[in-house]
C-alpha cells in the first residue's frame, strides 16, 4: 500500500519537476524579478542622501514551478496517467480534465514535445499487449490533437506489459498496469 | 551504424558464464513412465570421476515424462557392460531397459574415451540367442569441457531407440530475465534446455522481447527498447555481432524466423495498425502481408515455410488465422474459447499450440488441426509464450506460480508438468532452440 503511494508520489512529482525545468516561461519570469530589484535598490540609494526616508527591498511572493503550472492549468497537470479497462483503450470521462489541461499546455508551448507511453497488463500474450497499449497510447494522442495540439508535438511509444508499476498480479495490480503515461 | 551500436552505453554484451539459475522441478508425473535403470557410470582413471554421466542422463529422460530412472538404491547390482548379465533380476523389479557405460581418460589429454551401451531387459530375459538385448553400443572420445554436452547426447540415443522419436536434449533455451536490482534489468539469456550452463546474450537498461532462434540456431532476433522504442535485432550468439533489421515508426515486433533462415516474419505499426510483414534479412526487402484496420500479430511459420499463422482482431476479438504467403488467402482456424493468442504449429504439422482464455484464465491448450478439438493443458491462469520443442514432445512457456513470473514445461498430452522457477526476478518469453547437433 505504502509503496504504491510512494511509486504514485514519483510519478506525478518526476515528470513535472522535468516539466517545470525545460519551462521557458519560469526563466523568463525570473529575469524580471531580477531587474525590478535593482530599480529598486537605486531608489533606496538615492534616497539615502537625503536620509529623511527610507525604503527597504521587499521580496515578491514566488510560487514553485508546480504550484505555477497549477494556476495556469489547474491542479490536473500534475497528474500524468490516464487508466484503461481491460482490453479496452477509449478514454474514461474522469480523465478528460487531464487531457485538457495537458492539451492547453501544449498548445500555449508549441516547442514542448509530449510522449505517451501505453502500457497494458500482464495479460494476454506479450505481442498482444504491446499491440494494445499502442491502441491505448493513439487513443491518448488522438484526444490531445482533437484538443488541438500538433501532431507534430505527440509521439507514441508501447512498451506492452513490459514496464508494469505494480508487480503484483491480482486484479488490483492489473488495473494500475493498464494505463498510459504523459512525459514531457 | 554498426560502429554506432557497438558503442551504445546502456547495452552489454558480456559472454562470461554465470552459474545456472534455473532448474527443473517436475511438479506432475506420468504414471505410464516407463521404468528404466541408468546404472552410475564405471570410472577406469586415477582419482575423481570427470562427470555424474548416469545422473545427467537419468533426469534428461525423467524430464521427458516418458521415463521413469530407479534410485541406485533399487538397483540390484551395478554392472558396467553387458557381459554376464543377470536381467532375470532386472526384469523382476519390472525395469524395460538399462544404460550402462564406462569412463576412462584417453592417451590424448584433456580426453576421456566413453563407452556406453543400451540393454532391452525384455528381450534379455528371453535368452534367445538369434535376438541381441543389445540395443545400442557406441564409443566416444569427447574433450573434458564437452561432457555434458555427451551425456544429452547419450539421452538422445537412448529416447530415440526407445520411443522411435528424436530427442530434444542436445537444445538450448532463450529467455528473457528481469532483475529490477541490476543496473541493466532486462537481460536476454540462453542455457542449456535443462537450465544448466546459463549464459548472459545482451543485457540492457530497456525491455528486450520475444526472442526467436534462427533455424541453425546460430543467431537471435529479438526487440530491443534501447533507444527508448522498438527495433528489431539480430545477433550472433557465437560472434556477439548485431545487426539492426527494422526501426520503423511506432512497434516493430514480434520477429520469427523463416524455416529456410532467410527471412523474418515481423509487425510493424508503421502505417497505421500493426500488420504482419515478411523481412529479408540479407536485401531487407520488406513484403506487406496483412491489411486490415485491426491489430495483426504474432505470426509464426508453418512448418513447410508456406504459409504463416497469426492473431487478428478481424472477427472482434483475437482469434488465430492462417495466410499462404503466395495466394494470400487467409483463414480463422480457431473458433473455442473467449479469444485465443499466440498460435505456433507442432513440427509435425498435425496441432496447433496456442494461449487460449477460458472464463477469465490464459491457458496453454493444443488444437487438433483435422478435428479441430481444442484441449487445454495447464491449471495456470496467467500463461503465455509457448514456444515448442524441435521434437514435439514438449511445451515450454512463461507463467505466474506462487507469486512469480517464471517458465514452465508441459508435455503435449498435459499430462506432465515441471516449473523452472528463476531464483531471482522474472523469468519470461522462452524460446526453444532447434536441434543443436
Amino acid at each position: 500500500m505504502n509503496l504504491s503511494t510512494i511509486s504514485k508520489s514519483l510519478l506525478i512529482a518526476l515528470p513535472m519537476l522535468a516539466l517545470g525545468a525545460c519551462s521557458s516561461n519560469s526563466d523568463s519570469d525570473a529575469d524580471s524579478t531580477e531587474t525590478s530589484k535593482k530599480a529598486a535598490t537605486e531608489e533606496v540609494a538615492e534616497a539615502g542622501a537625503d536620509n529623511t526616508v527610507e525604503t527597504d527591498v521587499i521580496e515578491a511572493v514566488e510560487l514553485t514551478e508546480e504550484e505555477q503550472l497549477v494556476q495556469e492549468y489547474t491542479w490536473a497537470i500534475l497528474e500524468t496517467t490516464i487508466n484503461f479497462e481491460f482490453d479496452k483503450s477509449t478514454i474514461a470521462p474522469r480523465f478528460a480534465k487531464i487531457l485538457d489541461a495537458h492539451a492547453k499546455f501544449l498548445t500555449d508551448n508549441p516547442e514542448k514535445s509530449l510522449t505517451i507511453e501505453g502500457h497494458a497488463d500482464e495479460k494476454g500474450t506479450p505481442e498482444y499487449n504491446i499491440a494494445l497499449g499502442e491502441r491505448r497510447g493513439n487513443s491518448v494522442s488522438t484526444y490531445l490533437e482533437n484538443m488541438g495540439v500538433a501532431a507534430s508535438q505527440l509521439s507514441v511509444v508501447s512498451y506492452g506489459e513490459e514496464k508494469p508499476v505494480n508487480l503484483g498480479h491480482d486484479a488490483a495490480a492489473h488495473a494500475e498496469n493498464r494505463r498510459a503515461e504523459l512525459t514531457y | 551504424m554498426l560502429l554506432r551500436l557497438f558503442l551504445s552505453i546502456s547495452i552489454l554484451i558480456i559472454s562470461t558464464q554465470a552459474h545456472a539459475r534455473l532448474e527443473i522441478l517436475i511438479t506432475e508425473g506420468v504414471n505410464s513412465a516407463r521404468p528404466i535403470a541408468v546404472i552410475p557410470f564405471k570410472w577406469l582413471g586415477d582419482g575423481k570421476k570427470p562427470k555424474n554421466f548416469a545422473e545427467i542422463i537419468a533426469n534428461d529422460l525423467r524430464s521427458s515424462g516418458q521415463f521413469s530412472p530407479i534410485s541406485l538404491d533399487k538397483m540390484p547390482k551395478t554392472p558396467s557392460n553387458s557381459q554376464n548379465i543377470d536381467y532375470a533380476l532386472w526384469h523382476k523389479i519390472g525395469v524395460e531397459a538399462i544404460v550402462m557405460g564406462e569412463v576412462k581418460p584417453s592417451p590424448k589429454a584433456g580426453k576421456y574415451t566413453i563407452t556406453y551401451e543400451l540393454l532391452d531387459v525384455v528381450t534379455g530375459n528371453m535368452g534367445m540367442p538369434e535376438y541381441s538385448p543389445i540395443m545400442e553400443k557406441r564409443r566416444s572420445t569427447v574433450k573434458s569441457k564437452q561432457l555434458r554436452q555427451f551425456s544429452h547426447r547419450i539421452s538422445d540415443v537412448v529416447y530415440e531407440k526407445l520411443t522411435g522419436d528424436r530427442g530434444a536434449f542436445l537444445t538450448r533455451l532463450a529467455y528473457v530475465a528481469v532483475d529490477r536490482k541490476s543496473s541493466h534489468p532486462y537481460q536476454l539469456r540462453i542455457s542449456d534446455y535443462d537450465g544448466y550452463g546459463e549464459k548472459l546474450v545482451l543485457r540492457s537498461k530497456q525491455p528486450i522481447m520475444s526472442p526467436s532462434w534462427s533455424p541453425d540456431g546460430r543467431k537471435l532476433a529479438y526487440v530491443s527498447f534501447e533507444k527508448k522504442r522498438s527495433q528489431i535485432y539480430i545477433q550472433d550468439l557465437y560472434t556477439q555481432k548485431r545487426e539492426l533489421m527494422t526501426s520503423f515508426p511506432k512497434i516493430n515486433g514480434a520477429p520469427n524466423w523463416s524455416p529456410d533462415g532467410k527471412q523474418l516474419a515481423l509487425v510493424l505499426s508503421k502505417d497505421g495498425q500493426p500488420e504482419i510483414y515478411v523481412l529479408n534479412t540479407t536485401t531487407k526487402a520488406l513484403k506487406r502481408i496483412t491489411r486490415n484496420r485491426v491489430i495483426d500479430t504474432e505470426p509464426s511459420w508453418s512448418p513447410d515455410g508456406k504459409s504463416l499463422i497469426f492473431s487478428s482482431e478481424r472477427g472482434g476479438r483475437p482469434q488465430i488465422y492462417q495466410v499462404e504467403l503466395t495466394s494470400g488467402k487467409t483463414k480463422r482456424l480457431t473458433w473455442e474459447g473467449e479469444m485465443n493468442l499466440g498460435g505456433t504449429i507442432t513440427p509435425d504439422g498435425d496441432s496447433l499450440v496456442l494461449v487460449s482464455r477460458h472464463n477469465g484464465n490464459y491457458k496453454i491448450s493444443v488444437q487438433d488441426l483435422d478435428s479441430g478439438e481444442l484441449r487445454t493443458l495447464t491449471k495456470t491462469q496467467l500463461d503465455e509464450s509457448p514456444s515448442i520443442a524441435p521434437n514435439g514432445s514438449m511445451i515450454i512457456y512463461s507463467t505466474v506460480y506462487q507469486g512469480n513470473k517464471g517458465l514452465a514445461l508441459v508435455s503435449m498430452d498435459g499430462r506432465f508438468k515441471a516449473n523452472i522457477p528463476a531464483k531471482n526476478g522474472d523469468v519470461k518469453s522462452p524460446a526453444w532452440s532447434p536441434f543443436l547437433n
